[in-house]
C-alpha cells in the first residue's frame, strides 16, 4: 500500500503539467478530409479517417511509464473533435484564459484553428448539423434551459467494455468481422450492401489499432537502443514485447491485459469523444484470471500488480475530458471524464463477485488520491462485510470515493429493461450512476430535463418569466385551479409537451450520428454489431436505451408541496398572495418567505406529506418518457442524476414557492434541496427509498459526514450498516462526502493549502479548489450529518 | 393514555448504545450538573428557548403574546422570561424559528410512531431505542408504558439515567430495559452533592442492586475538568465499578462546552466554570488508569 518512487515520479509529472489544447487530431483530420477521403460509404470513411490518425498521431512514451499511449501527443494534452463541434477563436480564448478549468492554447495551435481548421469545419460540424435541423420549439425551450442536449459536443456516450478483449486479440475480431462478410446474402438481403460496408469499417479499424500498437513498439525499441540505464532499458525491451502482443493477440498476462485495455481505451476516445470516454467495467474481474495465474507461477508479485494499476491510474488521470465551446462549459466545469470502474459486484453466473483485486484497486484509490479515475464499490447482498468494510475506509479517508450502488437492485433495474439475467449481472454502472449492460449496450444520455422550470412555466401560463416568451402550452391561469390535482395535471401536460419536444429533437440527432458520423471502432467491441453488421449509432448494440435525466426532484417536490400543503389543505395562502412574492424574489415578504422555508413539510424528513408528492413528481416523469420508443430500435428509460447542471438550471429559474431564491442552485440528484433534511440521514434514505428505483436506470444520493462521525470502527461499523439498510430499501446509490464545513470554508479562503482537497459533487469527485464558487457555496449547504 | 413531555427525539443516534438507534429525550431532572449539555432538559415544564439570530423583527410575537411580555426597542425584539407563562402563541407565529418552545406533550402512541420509523434501520444494525433526558426516571408512568411499548413491538430498549430515583420506580421498569447506561460521576459524596445538588448514595445503591440483578449496564462517566478527573476520583470510581458484576464496560464523557450556547437562549445562567477540555491525552490516560481494575473502558 505505497507508491513506489517510479509512481510518485509519475504522479507529480502528470499533476505538474497544465492540461493543453492539442490540434494534431483536428489537422490529421482535416488534412485526411481535404485530400485524401476517398468516394466510399460514410463507415468506411471514418475507418479510413481512424486509421489516418492511428497511423501518424504521435507517439508518446514518457520516462518512468509502464503502461504507453496517450490520446494526444503528451499527457495532458487534450485533443479537439472538429466533426462534433468546432471551436471558434473566441472558445479558445475563453479556454486559455477561464480561471477554473483552462486549457492553455498555444499561439501556434490558435493559428492552426484559424487557418486551417476553422476554415474546413466550420459551419459543417455535428453541432452546426443539429442546430440547424431543431425546430423553433426546441431552440426556445434548449435556450430557456428546460433541457439540455449532450450530442451537440460529445457523440454518444456510455460504452463500457465487457470481458472480450481479455480473451481475443484484434486479430480475432478480424477472424469474426471476416465470417460475417462471407456469410452475407448479398442477393437476398436488402441491408446486405449496408452491412458489408460496416464491417469492413470494423476490419479497417481494428487493423488500424494493431499499427497503433506496433508503432509503440518501435519507439519503445528505438528508446531501449538509446538507454543508457540497464533496468530502464530492460522495461523498454518489455513494453516492446507488450505492444507486440496486444492488441494483435490475446494477453498472456496481467501486464499485457492492462496495455490492451488501454490501446482499446484510446482508440475508442480518438474515433469520437463519446461522454464518460470509455469505461473498463467489472476491472477487478476481468484482470483477475491473470493476477491469479502470475502469482501462482511466480511472474508476478502483488506489489508489481499494484504498480500496474497505478501507471494505469495515472492516464486515466493524463486525460482531461475534452475542452467544451459555448455555454456547456458553464454546465460542467471539470476536468473529469467520467471512467467509471466497478468493483465487486456479482459475477454472471449470480455469485459475489469480489476478488483479491478488488482488495488491491481500493488500495490503489486510497495511495493515488486522483480524481480519475472514479471507482465505485458494488456492494450485493453476498458482498462480504469486509470488502465493504475496507470501501467504507476509503470513503474515510474524505475523498469521496469510491462511491457505493446497489447491485442487487442494479440486476432488477435491467431485467425490468429487458436485459437477460446474465447480461443484467454482467452489467453495472458507468458514469455517474448510469445502469448499462457491459459491452452490449448503448446506453445514451441525452440531456437533462428542469423539472422546476417546467412547474414555473405551468404557473406562468406557458410563459418563461424570466424572458416573457410563450414556451410552454397556455394551461391556464394558475389562481383558477380548484384542487391541487388541476395544477398538477396542468403540470403534467405541460411536462409531457417538453418531453416531446425534446424526443422530436433526439429522434433527429440519433439519425444524424447513425448516417453521418458512425462509430466503427466502438462498433467492433459492442455484442452484437458484428453479428448484425450494424453500426452502434444505428441500433447494433443487443440493447438500446436513451435518457433523458430528470433535475430537480427535490426542489421541484418542496415546491409543489408548499403550494398544495397552504394553499389547498391548510388554506392559509392564496395563489394570488404566493406568485407574485415568488415573482418578486420575496422582496418584502420575508415572513412568507419563512413560513415557506420553516413551516412547511419538505422532501428528506421522512414526512409522509411531502414525500408523496416526491413519488408523484416521479411518477410524473416516469409516465412522460418511459417506454417510448427510439429510432434506433431502443428504448426511453428515466434517470435522476445531475452532475453539475443543478447549478446551471438554477440559475435560469426564478424563485420557487419552497421559498428558493431566484437563480440559486437546485436540489442535486435525488437529494433533499440544501440544508432542508434536518431529521438526520435515516430520515433521508427513507424519503429517498419511497421512490420505485427498480424503475429508472440510476438515481443519485449525496450525503454528506463529519470525519467525526467515522472514526473509530464502531463510527465505521454503524456507517456501513446505514448503507446496507439503504440498499435493503431498494436505493440505488449513495455517495458521500467525509469533511467539515470549516474544511470547506478554509479551503475556499486558502485554495493553496487545500489543492488537494477532493470532495465528491455529483456521481464524481472534483479538486474542490477547482470548482467555481457556487459550486463550492452549494457543497458547503449541503447538510453536514453528525452523530447525535 | 399517560402522556410524556419530551424535548426532541433524534434519529440516527449512534453514541447512545449499538447499532443505530432513535433518542427519545425525556424533561425534567432531579439534578442540576454543573455541567449539563443538556440544560433544555433540567425543568419539567416547558420552556421558552430564543434565538435572536434568526428573527427578522417581523414583530408577529409582540401581537400574539396576550400577557405583554414582547415588546419592540428600537427595532428589537425583547422578551421578559418573567412575564412569560410558555405558552407558545408567539411561536406559532414565528416562521423565522427564532422562538421555539422545548417541551412537547406526547402520548405513547405519538412516540411509538416516530421510534416506529426507523424499524428498518434498528433491524439491519441491531439497534433500537434509548430513553434519555433529563432523567427519564421522572416520568415513571409514562417511561413504563412506552418501554413496555416497545417491548411489544420487539424494540431493543437502552434507558440513559443518572439512576437517581427511588428504588420501586426502577424496578416498575427494570423488565423491559435491555441495556442501562448508568451515569456515575463521583463516588466522593460531599463533592457530588456540591456539584449536582444531591447525594450520590441512591445512585450508588440502585447501581449495585441492578447489577447483583444481572442487568445489562454500561457506565457512563463524564470527565468534567477540574471535578472528577483527578486520580483520587478516578480510583475511587475504578474500585466500586469493578465490584459490580454485570458490567458491561465503561464510556468515558469528555466534557465539551456545546451546551453553554443553550443556556444563552433558555436565558439561563452557566455555574460551570469556563475550563480548559481534556485532551486526548488525558483521556487515554485516565482510560489506562481505569483499565487497571479490570474494566472495560471505552471513550467516545
Amino acid at each position: 500500500m505505497s507508491i513506489s518512487e517510479r509512481v510518485a515520479r509519475l504522479q507529480e509529472r502528470s499533476r505538474a503539467t497544465t492540461p493543453t489544447l492539442s490540434t494534431e487530431r483536428a489537422e490529421l483530420l482535416t488534412e485526411f478530409c481535404k485530400r485524401d477521403a476517398p468516394p466510399v460509404s460514410p463507415p468506411v470513411q471514418r475507418a479510413l479517417a481512424f486509421q489516418f490518425l492511428m497511423e501518424r498521431k504521435s507517439i508518446y512514451i514518457g520516462d518512468d511509464e509502464l503502461i504507453v499511449g496517450e490520446k494526444g501527443p503528451q499527457p495532458k494534452a487534450a485533443p479537439t473533435y472538429p466533426e462534433l463541434c468546432c471551436h471558434t477563436l473566441e472558445d479558445l480564448n475563453v479556454l486559455d484564459s477561464r480561471e477554473k478549468i483552462a486549457f492553455a492554447v498555444s499561439e501556434e495551435a490558435r493559428k492552426v484553428y484559424e487557418q486551417t481548421v476553422i476554415p474546413f469545419w466550420g459551419g459543417r460540424s455535428m453541432r452546426d448539423r443539429i442546430f440547424r435541423e431543431m425546430t423553433d420549439e426546441w431552440k426556445a425551450a434548449y435556450e430557456a434551459g428546460v433541457f439540455t442536449e449532450f450530442m451537440e459536443q460529445r457523440s454518444p456516450g456510455h460504452t463500457v467494455l465487457d470481458d472480450k478483449i481479455y480473451h481475443k486479440g484484434m486479430l480475432g475480431f478480424i477472424g469474426e468481422i471476416e465470417g460475417r462478410l462471407n456469410e452475407l446474402d448479398t442477393l437476398n438481403d436488402p441491408e446486405a450492401y449496408d452491412k458489408q460496408e460496416e464491417l469492413k469499417a470494423m476490419r479497417i479499424c481494428a487493423r488500424a489499432l494493431i499499427r497503433y500498437a506496433e508503432r509503440h513498439a518501435e519507439k519503445a525499441r528505438e528508446l531501449a537502443a538509446q538507454e543508457m540505464d540497464a533496468e530502464r532499458r530492460q522495461e523498454l525491451k518489455r513494453i516492446a514485447e507488450v505492444c507486440t502482443q496486444v492488441p494483435a493477440h490475446a494477453p498472456r498476462d496481467f501486464w499485457e491485459a492492462l496495455q490492451y485495455y488501454w490501446f482499446v481505451h484510446l482508440g475508442v476516445t480518438t474515433e469520437l469523444n463519446p461522454w464518460d470516454a470509455f469505461c473498463p467495467g467489472h476491472l477487478d474481474q476481468h484482470l483477475y484470471p491473470f493476477y491469479e495465474r502470475g502469482v501462482a507461477d511466480g511472474s508476478l508479485t502483488r506489489e508489481e500488480a499494484e504498480e500496474l494499476l497505478q501507471c494505469l491510474w495515472i492516464k486515466f488521470d493524463n486525460q482531461p475530458a475534452p475542452p467544451k465551446v459555448g455555454v456547456t462549459a458553464q454546465e460542467s466545469s471539470t476536468y473529469t471524464d467520467f471512467v467509471q470502474i466497478n468493483l465487486g459486484g456479482l459475477k454472471e453466473d449470480g455469485s459475489d463477485g469480489v476478488n483479491k483485486l478488488s482488495y488491491l484497486m481500493l488500495d490503489v484509490i486510497r495511495t493515488m488520491r486522483q480524481v480519475q479515475p472514479n471507482p465505485s464499490a458494488q456492494i450485493s447482498k453476498k458482498t462480504p462485510e469486509r470488502f465493504l468494510k475496507h470501501a467504507a475506509q476509503v470513503i474515510r479517508e474524505g475523498m469521496g470515493k469510491p462511491d457505493l450502488f446497489n447491485c442487487d437492485l442494479i440486476v432488477q433495474e435491467l431485467v425490468r429493461q429487458g436485459k437477460s439475467l446474465r447480461d443484467a449481472r454482467a452489467g453495472g454502472t458507468s458514469g455517474c450512476v448510469e445502469t448499462g449492460a457491459f459491452g452490449k449496450e448503448s446506453y445514451i444520455l441525452t440531456g437533462y430535463f428542469n423539472m422546476p422550470k417546467v412547474l414555473e412555466v405551468t404557473l406562468n401560463n406557458g410563459l418563461d418569466p424570466r424572458t416573457g416568451r410563450q414556451i410552454g402550452l397556455a394551461t391556464g391561469n394558475p389562481a383558477d385551479f380548484e384542487t391541487f390535482e388541476a395544477l398538477f395535471s396542468a403540470y403534467r401536460r405541460q411536462l409531457q409537451h417538453f418531453i416531446d419536444i425534446k424526443i422530436r429533437g433526439n429522434n433527429v440527432i440519433e439519425r444524424l450520428y447513425a448516417r453521418y458520423l458512425p462509430a466503427p471502432f466502438l462498433s467492433l467491441l459492442t455484442d452484437d454489431c458484428i453479428a448484425s453488421g450494424r453500426d452502434y449509432h444505428d441500433g447494433g448494440a443487443r440493447y438500446n436505451t436513451n435518457y433523458i435525466q430528470g433535475v430537480g426532484l427535490g426542489t421541484m417536490t418542496d415546491a409543489l408541496t408548499a403550494i398544495k400543503y397552504h394553499i389547498f389543505d391548510k388554506k392559509t395562502l392564496a395563489m394570488e398572495d404566493l406568485l407574485p412574492a415568488v415573482g418578486r424574489d420575496f422582496q418584502g415578504d420575508e415572513r412568507l418567505h419563512q413560513l415557506l422555508l420553516n413551516r412547511t413539510p419538505k422532501y428528506g424528513n421522512d414526512d409522509d406529506c411531502a414525500d408523496a408528492v416526491m413519488v408523484d413528481v416521479f411518477d410524473a416523469y416516469f409516465a412522460a418518457v418511459d417506454g417510448r420508443p427510439t429510432p434506433r430500435g431502443g428504448t426511453y428509460r428515466i434517470n435522476m442524476l445531475p452532475t453539475t447542471v443543478h447549478i446551471y438550471f438554477g440559475s435560469v429559474l426564478g424563485a420557487t414557492p419552497d421559498g428558493r431564491r431566484a437563480g440559486s442552485p437546485l436540489s442535486e440528484g435525488i437529494s433533499p434541496v440544501q440544508g432542508a433534511d434536518r431529521r438526520g440521514p435515516t430520515a433521508v434514505l427513507k424519503s429517498a427509498a419511497k421512490m420505485d428505483h427498480a424503475r429508472t436506470g440510476g438515481t443519485l444520493l449525496n450525503q454528506k459526514f463529519t470525519p467525526r462521525l467515522l472514526q473509530d470502527d464502531e463510527g465505521l461499523s454503524k456507517f456501513i450498516q446505514l448503507i446496507r439498510t439503504y440498499f435493503k430499501m431498494d436505493g440505488h446509490h449513495i455517495q458521500f462526502n467525509v469533511v467539515d464545513g470549516k474544511t470547506l470554508r478554509a479551503a475556499q479562503e486558502h485554495p493553496d493549502q487545500y489543492r488537494d482537497l477532493i470532495v465528491r459533487v455529483a456521481g464524481y469527485s472534483d479538486y474542490f479548489c477547482d470548482l467555481g464558487k457556487a459550486l463550492q457555496d452549494e457543497i458547503i449547504a449541503r447538510t453536514e450529518h453528525r452523530g447525535f | 393514555m399517560t402522556t410524556g413531555i419530551i424535548f426532541d427525539i433524534k434519529r440516527f443516534s449512534i453514541h447512545d448504545g449499538p447499532g443505530i438507534r432513535t433518542t427519545v429525550f425525556l424533561k425534567g431532572c432531579p439534578l442540576g450538573c454543573w455541567w449539563c449539555h443538556n440544560p433544555e432538559g433540567q425543568a419539567p415544564q416547558r420552556e421558552l428557548i430564543l434565538r435572536p439570530n434568526r428573527c427578522i423583527a417581523c414583530g408577529a410575537c409582540v401581537e400574539a403574546c396576550d400577557r405583554g411580555a414582547i415588546t419592540v426597542e428600537q427595532g428589537t425584539i425583547r422578551t421578559n422570561r418573567e412575564q412569560c407563562a410558555a405558552c407558545g402563541a408567539c411561536v406559532e407565529v414565528c416562521y423565522a424559528e427564532a422562538r421555539e418552545l422545548v417541551g412537547r406533550e406526547m402520548t405513547v402512541t405519538d412516540v411509538m410512531a416516530e421510534i416506529g420509523r426507523d424499524v428498518t434501520f434498528y433491524d439491519e444494525s441491531g439497534g433500537g431505542v434509548t430513553f434519555s433526558g433529563g432523567e427519564p426516571l421522572a416520568q415513571p408512568a409514562f417511561l413504563h408504558d412506552v418501554l413496555q411499548a416497545c417491548k411489544g413491538r420487539g424494540v431493543h430498549t437502552a434507558l440513559d439515567t443518572c439512576g437517581y430515583a427511588a428504588w420501586e420506580v426502577l424496578d416498575r421498569v427494570r423488565g423491559y430495559v435491555d441495556l442501562f447506561l448508568y451515569d456515575l460521576k463521583l463516588i466522593d459524596d460531599a463533592r457530588h452533592r456540591e456539584t449536582t445538588g444531591a447525594s450520590n448514595r441512591r445512585i450508588r445503591r440502585n447501581l449495585l442492586r441492578l447489577s447483583r440483578e444481572g442487568h445489562r449496564i454500561l457506565l457512563r462517566v463524564p470527565l468534567i475538568p477540574g471535578i472528577n478527573d483527578d486520580e483520587e476520583s478516578i480510583r475511587a470510581l475504578g474500585t466500586f465499578a469493578a465490584n459490580l458484576p454485570s458490567l458491561e464496560g465503561v464510556d468515558l464523557l469528555p466534557y465539551h462546552s456545546i451546551g453553554r450556547d443553550k443556556y444563552r437562549r433558555l436565558g439561563k445562567d452557566t455555574v460551570m466554570p469556563k475550563v480548559d477540555l481534556p485532551t486526548d491525552e488525558q483521556v487515554t490516560q485516565i482510560a489506562r488508569l481505569l483499565g487497571k481494575f479490570g474494566l472495560e473502558v471505552r471513550t467516545a
